[in-house]
């Protein structure tokens, strides 16, 4: 029994509680698998445990499809002119794996899927804010998915992942219910957004105090933000182009009077944020990750969780750098180039953080630790070659090549993939109390990292030679490096298959994870493996920052004490 | 500097428009590889250098430094500053068309190009161009959205539907270069391609001699033709004389003051709105009297008029 000094952030007011220690069973008779069992259960449920995994099931299908589809691509690109699918195919496969890619998996991924688990935990919350807006999310994301996956598909839809007008709207109405379905699936994310925010500001357990909430929140919280003001942005252009379509009235369809270029306008108002939706979560999880293995305080917190917030601001005010080359007007260029470099710095300043956090560290270079070396490196190459991309006399070169390709796959699959599989197998032993096979979990790291630098590098280099992007045929001085691409995508499908193995394998006959295996300071890690139904058995309450390694483990396991502890 | 990264490059064959382009991505990527083998090395070291010894080890704490966070932003900073007007600089000069610059007309359609000459010349997938001198071509597309691409001169442009757009470039030596088209259109998008052929300028005389010019007249003569036959001249005269609408005398490229008290300098796009929207922007000290021309003259029948106003000094 003790009593510890917290000062609840609503009031700053100090506050006296008795706390007393828990410390978590290693071996827990009742977990959120144990309870609440079958089909049933897991489909009706509102707890943000069983949403979340039901979300990484759907993202990982979703990722299997849109892999399928993208080494189809690369096997297609093998040789100039046909391989083995016709050129309208091709163009539809294209379209499907961006489309696919983007709105099914990279959007909802950490958010959704690892976000819904481990953000109440590291609140020390029983639940998100709203649970049953936390199911009906998951389900609107499913009606989403499906309705755009039909919409994809039936009318064979070929005008790549950013539908741009008046290509896709000559002959078909069917971008009318491409958006429509993205739009649904923008709903889901911006129910989650909603909830993730009132679940930050209202439930924090006793001495999370802004200062102490832990960088995946602060991550999280900039992504929702971005999430609740984007996707409104794609109900307007619905309305346009329906207005268009049904009433004839000239938005984007030049002969009806409207502007091409407007529809760009549009898409990328959205469509640029949602590249920051995608990759700020990410930069969440390797905050948490890095300080862990480091067993180091995060250098620089004020810095990164800041610089966050920056990005989704300033990411608002870059959309128009996709058009540098469609003709709109020379003050707009150049202002939208600047904001460019500008929403390079925060980023910049978190890699530095992030590296100055590994001095004078304890380092264990576990799997997680691993893909966060993976990710520095590779989202560093993506950072830098977007500054290729937003100066304006480079870009007009660039643009449209596979120099753009590589990069948006640097920053994508380099950043916010490499983040997810670290947060994955981060996260692994505490969503299944299973630990994977490490040294095979260390050969996946290394073949994702060699196939996926085989595949993207030489991309580089053709793109800058002149290499368009979405050419079903290509000149032959450009098959060396298609060829290598190819080659490298096979390596990187391996890779991916060696990590779904030991996973499934970890789940059958995984050893048995500790409730704290890595030695982590942070909140989620002080319950059992799997967690218990409501996350903790007692109230957890917070004296230290998320990241003091300094101080001792026994200073993070506290809680409030029952009443009927008083008594003894 | 920068010639590190020279192979990732096609040989540069328009140093006017591509030689700021690529000084600029040597120099960025000249700097990134710096960071970047700095960033990595730091990292390996310190993963090698403080590898956990135990489970107990202790770890100093450190928060943050302020001076460091200031000089890690403040030096990027300045970087991108530099790059930002860089790439400016040399984005001005590629929309900077110089005065003497040939002039061919460029339609795209799916899945082709088509250039015209002044002399009514039309070629599909070829254009011929003279050596040593800018050449200046001015875009618009039939139907959907396309873009002109040539690597060798570091130009790209998108060619629209509802507007002209241009590009400029000048090649000093004869020779070939490849065009691609850049913007997603379709099923032969990646089969829409063109070459851009150099000669020297009396080779490039004799071609464009040789050409048949399909009876019809020059582009100047039609354009001509069309101001009496749609009787634009009535309104409008070419000798300078007020009418109801302003004189084409000297029109192309002038600066003029519209009616709200902006000014403007009249170029293909500001004809062409007039001819289809006459109301869009009236010239300060005339009313809005003229009928839309829209479905009365095609796309081509336009750029001719164009073309003959612009002869008009």
């Amino acid at each position: 029994m003790a009593t510890a000094e917290v000062s609840p952030a609503s009031t700053g007011t100090k506050k006296t509680f008795k706390v007393k220690r828990y410390i978590p069973s290693e071996n827990p008779k009742k977990t959120f698998f144990t309870e609440e069992r079958g089909l049933w259960a897991w489909l009706t449920t509102v707890d943000h445990k069983k949403i979340g995994l039901m979300y990484l099931g759907s993202v990982t299908f979703f990722f299997l499809l849109g892999g399928i589809l993208a080494l189809l691509l690369r096997t297609e690109l093998l040789t100039p002119a046909q391989t083995f699918i016709e050129a309208d195919t091709y163009n539809q496969f294209f379209t499907l794996h961006g489309a696919i890619m983007v709105f099914f998996v990279l959007v909802p991924s950490i958010p959704a899927a690892l976000g819904n688990f481990v953000l109440p935990m590291q609140l020390g919350a029983k639940d998100v804010a709203f649970p049953r807006l936390n199911l009906a999310s998951l389900y609107i994301y499913i009606i989403g998915a499906i309705f755009t996956f039909i919409a994809l598909a039936s009318n064979g839809l070929d005008t790549g992942w950013t539908f741009y007008t008046p290509y896709s709207t000559e002959s078909t109405s069917s971008v009318i219910w491409v958006t429509m379905g993205v739009f649904i699936l923008g709903f889901s994310s911006i129910l989650t957004g909603t909830n993730f925010i009132a679940t930050i500001h209202k439930l924090r357990a006793p001495g999370i105090t802004w200062s102490k909430l832990p960088l995946n929140i602060w991550a999280l919280y900039a992504t929702s933000i971005m999430q609740v003001l984007a996707t409104p942005v794609l109900a307007i252009t619905l309305l346009l182009l329906t207005m268009e379509r049904f009433l004839g009235i000239g938005i984007f369809d030049p002969s009806l009077g409207g502007d091409p270029v407007l529809f760009q306008h549009f898409f990328w108002f959205y469509s640029h944020p949602a590249v920051y939706i995608m990759i700020v979560p990410g930069f969440g999880i390797i905050s948490e990750v890095i300080t862990t293995f480091s067993k180091k305080h995060i250098f620089g917190y004020w810095a990164i969780a800041l610089s966050s917030l920056a990005i989704a601001f300033i990411g608002f005010l870059v959309w128009g750098h996709h058009m540098f080359t469609s003709g709109q007007s020379a003050v707009a260029t150049s202002v939208f180039s600047f904001l460019t470099f500008l929403v390079g710095i925060p980023t910049g300043i978190k890699i530095l953080n992030w590296v100055a956090t590994l001095y004078k560290g304890s380092i264990e270079m576990k799997t997680p630790m691993v893909y966060v070396f993976v990710f520095l490196f590779l989202f560093s190459i993506g950072g830098f070659t977007g500054i290729m991309l937003g100066a304006l006399s480079a870009d007009i070169h660039l643009h449209d090549t596979y120099y753009v390709v590589a990069h948006f796959h640097y920053v994508m699959m380099g950043g916010t993939l490499i983040a997810l599989l670290a947060g994955l197998h981060y996260w692994w032993p505490k969503m299944t109390g299973k630990m994977y096979n490490e040294f095979q979990a260390k050969i996946g790291a290394a073949l994702i990292f060699i196939g996926f630098n085989m595949t993207f590098l030489p991309q580089f280099i053709m793109g800058s030679q002149g290499m368009p992007r979405r050419y079903y045929n290509y000149i032959d001085q450009f098959t060396i490096f298609h060829q290598t691409s190819t080659i490298g995508s096979y390596i990187l499908g391996v890779g991916f298959l060696l990590i779904a193995y030991y996973l499934a394998k970890s789940l059958m006959s995984g050893e048995r994870a500790g409730s704290n295996p890595w030695g982590s300071r942070g909140l989620e890690w002080q319950s059992t493996s799997p967690p218990d139904l409501h996350n903790f058995d007692h109230t957890p309450v917070v004296i230290n920052g998320p990241y003091d390694y300094h101080k001792p483990m026994e200073e993070f396991q506290l809680g409030l004490a029952n009443a009927h502890d008083e008594k003894h | 500097m920068g010639s590190l990264f020279d192979f990732m490059l096609p040989e540069l064959k328009s140093p006017l428009t591509g030689a700021s382009t690529d000084a600029l991505m040597g120099f960025i990527h000249l700097v990134s590889f710096i960071i970047l083998a700095g960033v990595t090395i730091a990292m390996i070291y310190f993963a090698i250098k403080y590898k956990r010894k135990s489970d107990d080890d202790q770890t100093p704490l450190i928060t943050h430094n302020n001076t460091l966070e200031l000089t890690w932003s403040v030096i990027p900073l300045i970087l991108v500053f530099i790059v930002f007007g860089w790439g400016y600089s040399g984005w001005l000069n590629l929309k900077a068309v110089p005065d003497n610059a040939y002039e061919i007309q460029v339609s795209a359609y799916k899945w082709g190009w088509t250039f015209s000459y002044e002399n009514g010349a039309q070629v599909g997938n070829e254009v011929h161009v003279p050596a040593g001198r800018p050449v200046k071509l001015v875009m618009k597309s039939q139907d959907v959205l396309h873009s002109f691409f040539v690597p060798d001169y570091r130009i790209k442009q998108d060619v629209l539907p509802n507007r002209y757009t241009y590009v400029w470039f000048q090649a000093d030596e004869a020779g070939e270069s490849q065009v691609f088209c850049t913007e997603y259109c379709g099923t032969s998008h990646s089969d829409m391609l063109a070459k851009v052929i150099v000669h020297t300028q009396s080779d490039f005389e004799n071609w464009l001699a040789s050409q048949n010019t399909g009876g019809g007249g020059t582009p100047v003569e039609r354009g001509e033709s069309l101001l009496t036959l749609q009787g634009c001249i009535t309104c409008h005269s070419v000798d300078g004389s007020e009418k109801i609408g302003p004189t084409f005398q000297g029109l192309f490229g002038r600066e003029e003051t519209m009616t709200d008290g902006t000014t403007l300098t009249v170029d293909e796009n500001y004809i062409r709105e007039s001819i289809l929207d006459p109301g869009a922007k009236i010239v300060e000290g005339y009313q809005n009297q003229m009928v839309s021309y829209e479905g009365r003259l095609s796309d081509d029948d336009i750029s001719d008029i164009i073309e003959y106003i612009k002869t008009l000094d």
